[in-house]
């Protein structure tokens, strides 16, 4: 029996094994077990280099360019920009002269590292995980903690392996019960942000549970926990269990033999003791989410598909009123207008969000059999070359161009549109991303956040769509 | 890093909730070099939109705000992506310090390191203090990191949190690279212990 006194969360047993000083001032220098590298991190290095030092642990770093890769080509050289071409191979050549592992455009395991990191089995229960990007948040749901750092903190992780970091506090968010058809990890995870907003777990690091979250997939959970960010979180961290260590097993960094038994006994002692406590407890009912999607722009701008655009002047915050009325002239929406009466011009699948298999095949699911409405151009771009491989494995490629789809290589493309993947100023974008701020997906751009299977619906019908309408009717022949 | 000497300034007041790293430095300048002057990126597509229409022209474009190096901002300030290119943006703008009842967690660290001072205080103090500069434009204020104060364009005086280690750094102009460097020894010997308990992943053959 643990005493209350000793009971510890997740967060706290990953975060006192990783301790190695402390500070006067409260600050932990944490030690960090695997550092992610994109090519945008790529100033880092020459931070490094003005100071006169080199990478300390190659061996615990691992890159792959995602931000600057072309998404119709393999070939760094059809990067007609010098600056992004420049980006993605400085990456290559710099992991090469240090002797970091690089998953190389040329090679199938190139990817998002959101992706790829999980899918390698390089994300581990119980390490600490940090990249320069701030969804690394996304592979808490190994039961690590992971998060985002900024170029000075990349260069110092560079040069030391290591971070120094107050300790959060944390939350825990329980969603209980059974998600409905056509409603995914997606919709749970923005729903939570709705609920608590994009400040809401500010200085807090998120544990994630009950019977929704734990019946969820791997690639569900990633979902959940690639969002946490939006939510103001730290990180946001799953408990490892039975999922996630089938998952693991077998693949190419995972532990073997031996080395994964001793693993597992160890993981299985980390998920948060029973009387542990949190410093904020939040719970949600999943039989009440429906299909979601973003109006607004900011990821708490959320509603269910059922919805109306909302009228800013019916809010009661000053500041809310004054950001609602800007959000909606940005979008060009009106209040009181249907979601389902939005018009879109184009359509994205993919990202560190939902970008991998089980996100394909659900879009397909969808797509299967129906058309792209006219006038709409839409896009698949896996999160990896491993996942594109796999959805052409099972055909799912071919599901998305008979439909008129088009199917690309991997990269985070769209999302942010930093490889030049970029929506037009004024057009409408479905989008299975995680941020819909003015001007993520390019300058003027309108993006609606919603999950693969509400972005293939929206596909085919050429409107912001309940999906499922589509549950229950055939495909088309 | 360079040196957080006393601050007195005009203070500029960013009217706005939520502003995220995307508003303060547009992706599309993720791909310029430190050498360039990330100032004229900041806020870039904010300012362009403001003055292609009839509205005000961005506060950092307004003649009282001009040299402002203050921001007095609301919740939530630089939420969204880790980009330190929105800290550099602001520091090659000029910008020294940014008060707000709240910071995204990232942005608050990534400027500290760069030496620009993010100061938590109180929502309703805030308030206070946009309503004093919107009234006045062009107002004071006075920044103390020594002793830890904020003076109000009226001489009010409000007290503020920071981690004694980053002030340190702040006030000396130092990174913590080489602080850390000198812990070296208690890196290794924390290896030493962890390597058998958490292997870095190997066996990554094609």
């Amino acid at each position: 029996m643990i005493d209350k006194g000793e009971a510890q969360t997740l967060f706290e047993k990953v975060w006192s094994r990783h301790r190695v000083v402390e500070r006067d001032d409260g600050q932990v220098l944490l030690y960090i077990d695997n550092h992610l590298v994109q090519d945008g991190g790529v100033p880092a290095f020459e931070f490094l280099r003005q100071r006169g030092l080199t990478p300390r642990a190659p061996h615990r770093t691992f890159a792959t360019p995602d931000h600057y890769v072309p998404t119709d080509s393999r070939d760094l050289a059809t990067i007609a920009d010098p600056e992004k071409r420049f980006m993605a191979q400085t990456l290559a050549d710099e992991s090469a002269r240090a002797g970091i592992t690089h998953f190389g455009i040329d090679d199938a395991r190139q990817g998002i590292l959101h992706v790829i990191g999980p899918e390698q089995g390089l994300s581990w229960p119980g390490m600490v995980i940090v990249c320069g990007d701030s969804h690394t948040s996304t592979h808490g749901a190994m039961g690590a903690l992971a998060f985002g750092i900024g170029a000075t903190e990349v260069a110092h992780v560079l040069a030391t392996q290591s971070l120094w970091q107050r300790k959060a506090k944390t939350m825990r968010i329980t969603v209980d019960g059974a998600l409905q058809a056509g409603v995914s990890a997606k919709d749970v995870v923005l729903s939570i942000i709705g609920k608590i907003g994009t400040a809401g777990a500010t200085g807090h690091v998120i544990e994630y549970a009950g019977t929704t979250i734990t019946g969820l997939s791997m690639e569900g959970r990633l979902t959940v926990c690639n969002m946490s960010i939006e939510a103001g979180a730290r990180a946001g961290m799953i408990a490892p269990d039975d999922t996630t260590f089938q998952y693991l097993e077998g693949r190419p960094y995972s532990p073997k033999g031996q080395d994964w038994d001793s693993a597992l006994a160890r993981w299985r002692r980390l998920p948060s003791d029973a009387e542990a406590s949190f410093d904020r407890e939040v719970s949600l009912n999943a039989g009440a989410i429906l299909p979601m999607v973003s109006w607004g722009t900011s990821p708490e701008d959320v509603l269910p598909i059922t919805g109306r655009v909302p009228d800013p002047q019916a809010l009661a915050n000053a500041d809310r009123r004054e950001s609602g009325m800007r959000a909606l002239d940005y979008m060009g929406l009106t209040p009181g207008m249907k979601l389902t009466d939005v018009q879109i011009d184009q359509v994205f699948i993919g990202s560190c969000t939902n970008g991998r298999i089980d996100d394909l095949r659900s879009a397909a699911s969808v797509i299967k059999g129906r058309k792209v409405a006219a006038g709409v151009k839409a896009w698949v771009v896996p999160g990896s070359g491993l996942v594109k491989a796999q959805a052409e494995a099972e055909g799912l490629d071919r599901v998305f161009t008979a439909a008129g789809f088009q199917w690309r290589h991997a990269g985070c493309s769209m999302c942010l549109g930093t490889n030049g993947d970029i929506v037009a100023p004024g057009k409408r974008c479905a989008s299975t991303t995680n941020r819909n701020f003015v001007g993520r997906q390019g300058p003027g751009s309108r993006t609606h956040l919603l999950s693969p299977m509400m972005a293939a619906a929206a596909a085919v019908t050429g409107r912001l769509t309940d999906v499922r309408q589509f549950m229950d009717e055939a495909p088309q022949p | 890093m360079k040196k957080f000497e006393a601050l007195h300034a005009v203070a500029v007041p960013i009217q706005q909730s939520n502003v995220d790293t995307d508003q303060i430095l547009p992706a599309r300048y993720l791909q310029k070099p430190r050498s360039d002057n990330f100032g004229d990126y900041l806020f870039r597509d904010v300012r362009a939109r403001r003055q292609g229409s009839n509205e005000m022209p961005f506060v950092l474009d307004q003649e009282s705000y001009r040299n402002g190096t203050i921001l007095v901002a609301k919740n939530n300030f630089g939420c969204g992506s880790s980009r330190e290119h929105a800290v550099w943006a602001l520091c090659d703008h000029g910008i020294r310090a940014v008060i707000a009842p709240s910071f995204g967690d990232i942005f608050f660290s990534n400027a500290l390191k760069n030496g620009l001072l993010p100061i938590v205080l109180p929502a309703a103090t805030v308030a206070a203090l946009q309503d004093a500069i919107v009234a006045r434009p062009g107002s004071q204020m006075k920044v103390d990191l020594e002793a830890q104060i904020v003076l109000a364009p009226d001489g009010t005086s409000h007290e503020f949190a920071i981690d004694s280690f980053a002030k340190h750094c702040m006030l000396n102009g130092l990174d913590e690279v080489d602080y850390t460097l000198s812990q070296m020894q208690a890196i290794v010997a924390f290896e030493r212990s962890h390597d058998d308990e958490m292997p870095a992943p190997t066996g990554g053959q094609r």
